[in-house]
């Protein structure tokens, strides 16, 4: 090794300068620089949302702490080293799901959450936004590709179960959110063109039964949307007043901390769910631009980590994390904007609450994690 | 690596940056959607919604629907409404915001006076889910001055304001509480329960009786109305307004007249009436006593008041009519004999010879009759007449606990036989099956002994012994026992009429003879008008004629050997007195059951109650008066069993 350097000075000199520093921490900067603009213009809106609040800014960021924090522990693991222990996970998962239908507490109606004594609560479903994801691009990785007709229909149950146990709690949001994870894995597993046209039919075909399945307060939200103004002084009067909110920002905006809407109580949920509305209302189309635009450039960046990626399980994972990130964003802030039905889907590190930020973060970490580990071209 | 491996390893990289190209131009799509749709919000509708954020300071205000009103048979008001002033605030426009509620309380509290309670109750109806900018109701009791000082000092308080309206008042307040029930202020666990949207401006709910029962029919629906306001919250005009639909009257079999004369009579005792007219199954009178005032629990009962009447050893709180539980002693003989020749186990004719006590075996415990000596030969008329116990001792052990309880439970016994009272019990009808369950015994030949006059485990509350009393009347046939006559002046049969459950209702009782059923009306009219019936005192001198029975429940027991002394119990043992009965004899127009807790005998205690509610029921109030004058003369106590 020492006589080849003596020899090729350029070489040498190239191993002398070593892998970058990012490399090293095996962070990707890009993704890092563009998830801190969106946290800083987040606490931005979040403080004029939850009503110049301090304690809550100060509350999102020990989230947003905690959020890097795992997001840089997770970055330090190699896929490839924990890959075979994704089924346990899984079947872990699972059972965690299955304990919160039978002891697990919650609050409005749905039971979510998990007491496990000495650990804080926590939501078993945010884990499995993770595990589901991980384990159907492990599953699809072991088999040829494109899949054949039973890999898809075993990755579809894999995806089914536990969508199903949260659309149980319920807990509509994060179902559709595992549940198009899943999805997505099976797509970029090369899934025939002729069998997703034939998924989509078939869905179509299959939205009545499922309108039969739905709770009665799901079904109520979906006519709500269908028809704010049925229901002026119950569920339409969000989408009615987050309408007026986006509306009368206009291009410009109110300004910061001027919102009327948000400010004087027109407005619910102003710092969790609905946050984008006072986003909207005070800093105008131009601010909500500046945001999408910040969205787009994290969903870009995952889609370029997926394309270096080499390994088939890496490939599949980090496209579908990135697709599951924007789906996220698309569904709120349609929901807010009066273009989906109201499900519980927060707005991705702007709104107000820590799991998801953290269960985010963790997904961030996998990307970089892989991009960290593509083949280097010396 | 074999070069068709690498192919497919090449093939299947560029396939998936394939999908990579796919996704991104989904996503380009789908965000240039998002967009479009805020550039439409934001621009082309800009200026729409600047107008409608504007006008949010034109707010949709709820209004309460008007309560229904509540009638008697007659048309008699029982429940209306009136009108009130509420001292409400509206967070959203106090002078400092949300946060400023405790200094707004404590400036009020200066010039009002503001209950703990309360305070106590805003600040939780404050804490849950509310619309921004609705109001949340303080107090309910402003008098004329409270209402003056607020008004004074309005230009201070801003976000507080006095709104008129209406509450449930009920204008014989005591008299009719234990059979109409009463409303209150919607609590959490009921607020949880409502629907939040038709009960968004409503401060009320039934809590009890025929409010609760109806209070579907009673509420209404929400109506709404937009208005402008100021920056300050007042109320410039009204833009839209969409009126709320009251709530149904409700009208019931209920006599006002009669209802208050048995609350009267009942005045100083613990008792209960129950009144029902037997060709309709309608509840004509229910009085408990003691009882309280319904209006106290609209507007809020202060917590003193509230402790006194929970604490207070006369429970006027307890429904008696209800939810008393009382032996119904010597009033389910009528049914004991129907069991028994019904049933064939005894015949017609049977008869015994009643030494004055009866006993299961020789040198066995002594059963004894309320007559000491005994009254001789005994048949089944005589027994029913004057209540001899031995006689039923005697069928009840040759019966043994099925043929008695199957007979009791088709007089409805054992179940909830009125439909639309739902704090109404099934007390307990002692099957063998009850005993095992319950005590943990099989059944003992001694418990028949004691079923068959109406003691032991049987209790019966006062509603269903006038059930029991209108089967009687009618010869078995029945008629769903209710308060409800109509509803917006559609008369109700049943309550499935009107979409709820109907109570499980016994089938009518068919006899093998139908001429047994005249054999017990006879006996049961010279329960009132024989030489020798036990009623005789209460049914002299009726321009009309009246069957019954009397009852006397003991609520100790007597040791053997003992003589019984009523004066030396304490008053708190001494009998409990019952009366079944109808009149007239032939076509009733009422049937009654009476109970007077610790009254002593059935025919001095409850019997001689019953017969002034005839007289106002058949002769009217002119009678009642008259009736009065006579009773006094001739009152005094007669035994029976």
């Amino acid at each position: 090794m020492a006589d080849f350097q003596r020899w090729a000075p350029e070489a040498r000199r190239h191993l002398k300068k070593g892998p970058g520093l990012w490399l090293k921490l095996k962070l990707d900067p890009w993704l890092l620089l563009v998830l801190l603009a969106i946290m800083s213009f987040g606490l931005l809106v979040l403080y004029s949302g939850s009503g110049s609040s301090e304690t809550a800014v100060n509350k999102q960021l020990v989230r947003y702490g905690l959020a890097l924090l795992v997001m840089v522990i997770i970055t330090q693991v190699n896929l490839r080293h924990v890959q075979r222990w994704i089924p346990l996970l899984y079947i872990a998962g699972l059972l965690l799901l299955v304990a919160v239908l039978l002891f697990g507490a919650g609050a409005k109606g749905a039971q979510r959450w998990l007491e496990i004594p000495g650990l804080p609560r926590f939501q078993p479903s945010e884990i499995m936004k993770l595990v589901v994801p991980l384990t159907v691009s492990w599953y699809l990785a072991g088999q040829p590709r494109p899949p054949k007709l039973i890999h898809v229909i075993v990755a579809m149950v894999l995806v089914a179960v536990p969508v199903l146990l949260i659309a149980k709690q319920p807990d509509l949001g994060t179902s559709l959110l595992i549940g198009s994870s899943g999805v997505f894995v099976v797509f970029f597993a090369g899934l025939l063109w002729r069998y997703i046209i034939l998924a989509m039919a078939l869905g179509a075909a299959g939205l009545p039964l499922m309108w039969m399945g739905l709770r009665e307060y799901q079904k109520q939200r979906v006519i709500t949307f269908l028809d704010p103004e049925s229901d002026p002084l119950g569920a339409g009067w969000n989408i009615i007043q987050s309408k007026i909110a986006i509306g009368s920002g206009g291009i410009n905006g109110k300004g910061w901390l001027q919102g009327t809407q948000s400010h004087l109580d027109f407005l619910p949920e102003t710092h969790t769910d609905f946050i984008v509305a006072v986003l909207a209302e005070e800093f105008g189309l131009i601010g909500v631009c500046v945001l999408l635009s910040l969205y787009f450039l994290v969903v870009l960046r995952g889609l370029i980590i997926a394309g270096y990626a080499t390994h088939p399980f890496d490939r599949m994972l980090a496209a579908s994390l990135t697709l599951t990130f924007f789906v996220y964003v698309v569904v709120n802030v349609g929901m807010v904007s009066g273009l989906l039905p109201v499900v519980g889907v927060p707005l991705p590190l702007v709104s107000y609450g820590g799991t998801a930020a953290v269960t985010l973060m963790a997904s961030i970490g996998l990307l970089m994690s892989i991009h960290a580990r593509r083949p280097q071209r010396i | 690596m074999p070069w068709s491996q690498m192919n497919n390893q090449h093939q299947e990289v560029s396939q998936f940056k394939a999908r990579l190209w796919w996704a991104l131009f989904l996503i380009v799509l789908v965000f240039a959607g998002i967009v479009s749709r805020l550039v439409y919000l934001q621009v082309w509708q800009h200026q729409h919604y600047v107008t409608e954020s504007d006008d949010n300071r034109q707010q949709l205000q709820a209004i309460a629907p008007t309560r229904g009103l509540i009638y008697d048979t007659n048309g008699d008001l029982l429940a209306g409404n009136r009108a009130s002033h509420i001292l409400t605030l509206v967070p959203e426009q106090l002078a400092g915001g949300r946060g400023s509620i405790d200094g707004v309380l404590a400036e009020l509290a200066q010039v009002i006076t503001i209950d703990e309670g309360d305070i106590k109750r805003f600040k939780r109806r404050l804490n849950q889910p509310r619309r921004p900018h609705s109001p949340v109701a303080l107090s309910f009791q402003l008098n004329q001055t409270e209402i003056a000082q607020i008004i004074v000092n309005q230009h201070r308080l801003p976000g507080v304001r006095i709104v008129p309206d209406l509450v449930r008042y009920y204008p014989s307040d005591e008299g009719f509480v234990h059979a109409l029930g009463y409303v209150g202020r919607i609590n959490d666990r009921e607020l949880a329960k409502l629907d939040s949207t038709n009960y968004s401006a409503t401060e009320h709910v039934g809590k009890l009786g025929v409010e609760r029962y109806y209070e579907t029919e009673l509420h209404g629906t929400v109506g709404y109305q937009t208005v402008e306001t100021n920056a300050r919250g007042r109320v410039i005009q009204v833009l839209d307004r969409l009126e709320p639909v009251p709530g149904k009257d409700i009208t019931l079999f209920l006599d006002a007249q009669l209802q208050q004369t048995a609350a009267k009579l009942l005045e100083g005792k613990r008792g209960a009436i129950v009144a029902i007219d037997p060709r309709t199954g309608g509840v004509l009178a229910m009085a408990s006593a003691p009882s309280y005032g319904a209006n106290q629990f609209v507007t809020g009962i202060s917590n003193a008041n509230y402790q006194a009447l929970r604490k207070s050893d006369d429970l006027p709180l307890f429904n008696r009519a209800l939810r008393g539980r009382y032996p119904p002693a010597s009033t389910v003989k009528p049914v004991i004999a129907i069991a028994g020749i019904d049933s064939g186990i005894i015949s017609r004719k049977y008869s015994i010879w009643d030494p004055g006590y009866y006993q299961l075996t020789e040198d066995g415990r002594l059963y004894r009759d309320w007559k000491e000596g005994g009254h001789g030969r005994v048949n089944m008329h005589k027994s029913i007449v004057e209540s001899v116990d031995t006689f039923y001792y005697s069928i009840a052990h040759l019966m043994g606990n099925t043929p008695m309880t199957k007979y009791l439970a088709l007089f409805g016994l054992g179940q909830v036989t009125i439909a639309d009272q739902p704090e109404a019990i099934k007390a307990v009808l002692p099957t063998k099956k009850w005993k095992r369950a319950n005590r943990n015994a099989s059944w003992f030949r001694g418990d028949s002994l004691n079923l068959g006059i109406g003691q032991g485990f049987l209790s019966a509350t006062p509603t269903q012994l006038a059930t029991m009393a209108m089967l009687l009347a009618n010869k078995g046939q029945w008629h769903q026992i209710r308060m409800i006559k109509a509803i917006d002046g559609q008369a109700v049969e049943k309550v499935s009429d009107i979409g709820r459950n109907d109570p499980k209702q016994p089938v009518n009782i068919e006899l093998k003879r139908t001429s047994d059923w005249n054999k017990i009306h006879n006996a049961m009219v010279d329960v009132m008008h024989g030489k020798k019936g036990t009623g005789r005192r209460s049914g002299a001198d009726s321009s009309y004629k009246i069957a019954g029975k009397t009852g006397t429940a003991q609520v100790l027991g007597i040791k053997q050997d003992d003589t019984y002394d009523a004066e030396k119990i304490a008053e708190r043992f001494r009998d409990h007195g019952l009366y079944i009965g109808w009149a007239p004899a032939k076509d009733p127009v009422i049937v009654l059951a009476v109970i007077i807790e610790n009254g002593g005998g059935g025919s001095s205690a409850a019997a001689p109650l019953a017969r002034k509610l005839f007289d106002v029921r058949i002769l009217g109030a002119m009678a009642e008066e008259k009736a009065e004058e006579k009773a006094e003369e001739k009152d005094g106590a007669i035994n029976d069993g």
